[in-house]
């Protein structure tokens, strides 16, 4: 039996709601569903801030839905 | 990444699960014929590991998305199916490919190996699939030594298949295996950006997949069987190896005569 490859991530689209320590931010997704995002490191280098309120995409795991990775701030 | 390479004892019992899935293979390829069921190449190979005191380690797979179980003891893939086809009435007929993928566990360690059988007649460019894919696998038992990078080999494979006018799968890649199926580290047919180093002792199942026209694989609505995109045919071996200082030794080879 050959496992598939993880390389699939889900993008979607929400708004932080609340900063949390450690450039970790809690996300309401479209959907409704919260999950905690870090920063990723390419938007911390740049010094991208990310405020709550903010509307991000979220890059998401399909193996942990709840935790995400924050890859765009939008404006 | 920590790998950890297996004991000397532990590649024998790894030998021992290997040889009864070598004799399944031999089995099931002697009844791949026109009119035999899917389920009867099954039923077979539960009959041979009871006997062998073996299990199947595909029944009750987990599916590695989340979904339904794996219901089968091995698998079965006809034609475009790639992998993961579940046995059943579907008979064999004149000119198909056939992939067999049987893995078992005995006293507590594993063993998992496929081949494509082709049944009567085929084209000219099936054979050569197959053909290639099967080379594939000599390209590891050669270049896979201790002390190489995964993705010098994952390259040959590559080039093997590209030049031979194919497309590798690049979805679906094969694992370190032990006590368990499916072990770290994972093992792609091409060039990715994870790699790591072979090391003497290292076990792990390589498992190319070719497709004849492109790499897109999608899955059925069964939950398991993976279908080539374009429904192409396509073809998959698979052999559970240990690393050696010379090459890659494999565990599901009978010691001269080759399978498949």
């Amino acid at each position: 039996m050959t496992p598939p490859v993880a390389k699939d991530v889900i993008r979607v689209e929400g708004r932080v709601v609340e900063a949390l320590p450690n450039a970790v931010f809690r996300v309401e997704l479209e959907n409704g569903h919260r999950v905690m995002a870090h920063v990723s490191g390419r938007m911390r280098m740049n010094f991208i801030r990310i405020l709550p309120g903010d509307q991000v995409t979220v890059e998401l795991s399909p193996y942990d839905l709840s935790k995400g990775r924050i890859v765009y701030r939008a404006g | 990444m920590t790998l950890s390479p297996k004991s000397a004892e532990a590649i024998e019992r790894m030998r021992a699960a290997g040889r009864v899935v070598v004799e399944i293979l031999g089995r099931l390829r002697q009844m791949t014929c026109p009119g035999v069921r899917t389920a009867d190449l099954e039923t077979e190979a539960v009959r041979m590991m009871a006997e062998q005191g073996a299990r199947s380690l595909f029944l009750g797979q987990p599916h590695p998305r989340g979904g339904r179980l794996y219901p089968g003891q091995i698998c079965v893939s006809i034609n475009e199916e790639l992998v993961h086809g579940i046995p059943g009435d579907r008979r064999i007929a004149e000119g198909d490919i056939v992939s067999v993928d049987v893995g078992v566990e005995k006293d507590g360690w594993c063993g998992d190996a496929a081949r494509t059988f082709v049944v009567g007649r085929v084209p000219a460019r099936v054979r050569e699939l197959v053909e290639t894919t099967a080379e594939a696998l000599e390209v590891v038992r050669r270049e896979a030594r201790a002390g190489v990078l995964w993705s010098a080999v994952a390259g040959q494979i590559e080039n093997l298949v590209q030049q031979g006018g194919f497309s590798i799968v690049t979805d679906y890649c094969g694992h370190g295996i032990g006590r368990c199926m499916w072990e770290s580290p994972s093992v792609p047919n091409y060039v990715a950006r994870e790699d790591f180093l072979l090391l003497e002792g290292l076990t792990l199942a390589v498992e190319p997949m070719v497709n004849m026209g492109g790499p897109e694989v999608r899955e059925k609505e069964d939950g398991w069987t993976v279908v080539t995109g374009d429904g192409k045919p396509c073809a998959h071996f698979e052999d559970t190896f240990v690393i050696r200082r010379d090459g890659a030794e494999p565990l599901t080879r009978l010691p001269q005569a080759q399978v498949g």
